[in-house]
């Protein structure tokens, strides 16, 4: 059971709360009408499916119901931090 | 090799079984070899053995970083089925199960198939509708399958709660009686075994730390045990294949989750069949050991962990007990979790790759041990010639950017 903090709510919940929405940072491309088949199959379907530091979406369902960032071992399952949505990870691991 | 038989088997017990053969050699890597198999699960030996019994390559190695069936061979809950939905994954899942039957004598090693029949409870009137529309698509498709309604399902499995005042009612049932379960590590090791016999290296204890790709085309792997040259590498690492795909440069549609699953104490024989239920993802059938195999879903989040939450396994445990009452009280012995590899569509991809000589076979997600036999079979003949295998043709990577999707994600009774 993870415990993750949500960063509106400013309090550590249990994942029970939660949802998991994969992986974050991945922009909807602005001009959707100019994607050759390869590269919108590359944003709707490809993923870097680390193992390792992962940044992912998660919403908070039974709680504020709003989406934020987090920064996790997809390893260990350790959390190194939540963060709010539009806002850019601290842990990077050495990559931005 | 000497033969396995009953005779072999009565000579020695006379001496006291202590002069068994060894299953399979523990050579050291050659230099380099014509196909180097990454990943020495079921799938991995699989295409191995075809490689060396159908297509005539025996210079090859598997090479595996744990020990052989060590990952999600020997974490599953080893149910075998073919009732999916569409055409092309039924196909290839009945390839499969065709090769189920036979495979002991094939590989004169039991792999203690059982056909016992799979059923797949619906709990709902749309449950139903999809069940009548896939035993439909099934039939047309010559695959075993018929609709059960509650009575039905109450004779198989005398030990169900049939009552109409519960949460998830059984309304009825999905049946696949040629399906069943078999011995994982027996699968396996009698892959293995016919493998090496064949003259394939096993290398346990290697792990493969770079594929090594130059001017487009695959040259070899980089491994803790050095450089081993390979004309073709084929990769069956199931949950690590995106860490795999990575070493070469490949991106691939995958997410790689927990997946749990736990056994019960050991009871007298109880249940006779395998019961799932996606609905409330719970899936039940009993090992000869006497052992209920229980199945979880997976957790939500990517995970390489081989463990997932327990939450998980509580709603699990929470519908076996809402549909069988009486293993309320069963003591559960062991749990643990695998790392499958989840596709968009839930199916799996047996594909080349822009680079040359390297090979996926992967995405098999909640569902591959099913396809251990076939996948291996279709695969090998993949990598062989060079093209797919006609029932792997519609399994490539290019399917995502194409968009034809085979989407058996719900479709098929496959627990997601």
């Amino acid at each position: 059971m993870l415990h993750i903090y949500c960063p509106y709510c400013e309090e550590m919940r249990e994942e029970e709360e939660f949802s998991y929405s994969g992986e974050a940072h991945i922009a909807r491309p602005l001009d959707p009408e100019s994607l050759t088949d390869a590269e919108w199959g590359d944003y709707v379907f490809f993923r870097t499916n680390p193992r390792g530091l992962h940044h992912e979406m998660w919403n908070h369902a039974v709680g504020c119901r709003r989406y934020f960032n987090v920064t996790r071992n997809t390893h260990t399952y350790e959390i190194y931090e939540t963060y709010k949505m539009g806002e850019q990870p601290t842990v990077t691991g050495g990559k931005s | 090799m000497k033969k396995y038989s009953g005779f072999s088997l009565f000579k020695h017990s006379l001496k006291h079984h202590e002069d068994w053969q060894k299953a399979w050699r523990s050579p050291r890597p050659k230099k380099s070899y014509d196909v180097i198999i990454v990943g020495g699960g079921g799938h991995g030996l699989a295409t191995a053995y075809y490689l060396a019994k159908e297509h005539g390559i025996t210079n090859i190695a598997v090479v595996e970083k744990g020990y052989l069936g060590g990952g999600n061979t020997a974490r599953n809950t080893t149910i075998v089925r073919s009732n999916y939905l569409w055409d092309e994954a039924s196909k290839l899942y009945d390839h499969a199960l065709d090769l189920w039957y036979g495979l002991s004598q094939d590989l004169n090693y039991n792999v203690m198939f059982s056909s016992r029949g799979v059923m797949n409870l619906g709990h709902n009137l749309q449950d139903m509708r999809d069940i009548e529309r896939r035993v439909n698509a099934n039939r047309l498709n010559g695959i075993d399958a018929a609709v059960l309604n509650t009575q039905e399902v109450k004779e198989i499995v005398p030990i169900i709660n049939d009552s109409q005042d519960i949460r998830y009612p059984v309304l009825g049932a999905s049946w696949q009686k040629t399906g069943g379960v078999a011995r994982h590590d027996a699968v396996a090791w009698g892959f293995a075994r016919g493998a090496d016999q064949l003259g394939v290296d096993l290398i346990q204890q290697c792990e493969v730390t770079d594929i090594v790709v130059e001017q487009g085309a695959v040259t070899g792997v980089q491994t803790n045990q050095g450089f081993i040259g390979a004309k073709k590498v084929a990769c069956v690492t199931a949950g690590n294949s995106g860490v795999v795909a990575a070493m070469a440069g490949i991106r691939l549609p995958l997410e790689s989750h927990p997946l749990q699953a736990l056994v019960s104490e050991p009871i007298k024989p109880i249940i006779d069949t395998v019961v799932m239920s996606n609905a409330v993802h719970a899936y039940v059938s009993q090992s000869d050991k006497g052992d209920l195999v229980i199945g979880a879903g997976i957790d939500s989040y990517n995970g390489y962990g081989q463990r997932g939450s327990f939450h998980v396994v509580e709603h699990t445990l929470s519908a076996i007990c809402e549909l069988f009452p009486m293993f309320s009280r069963v003591r559960m012995n062991r749990a643990w979790g695998g790392v499958v590899d989840t596709c968009p569509d839930a199916c799996p991809i047996i594909s080349k790759t822009r680079v040359d000589g390297l090979y996926f076979n992967c995405g098999w997600g909640t569902g591959g041990f099913k396809a251990t036999p076939g996948s291996g079979h279709v695969f090998a003949h993949t990598v062989a010639h060079d093209e797919p295998h006609p029932l792997a043709k519609p399994f490539t990577i290019d399917r995502f950017n194409t968009g034809h999707l085979i989407d058996e994600h719900g479709a098929a009774g496959v627990a997601h």
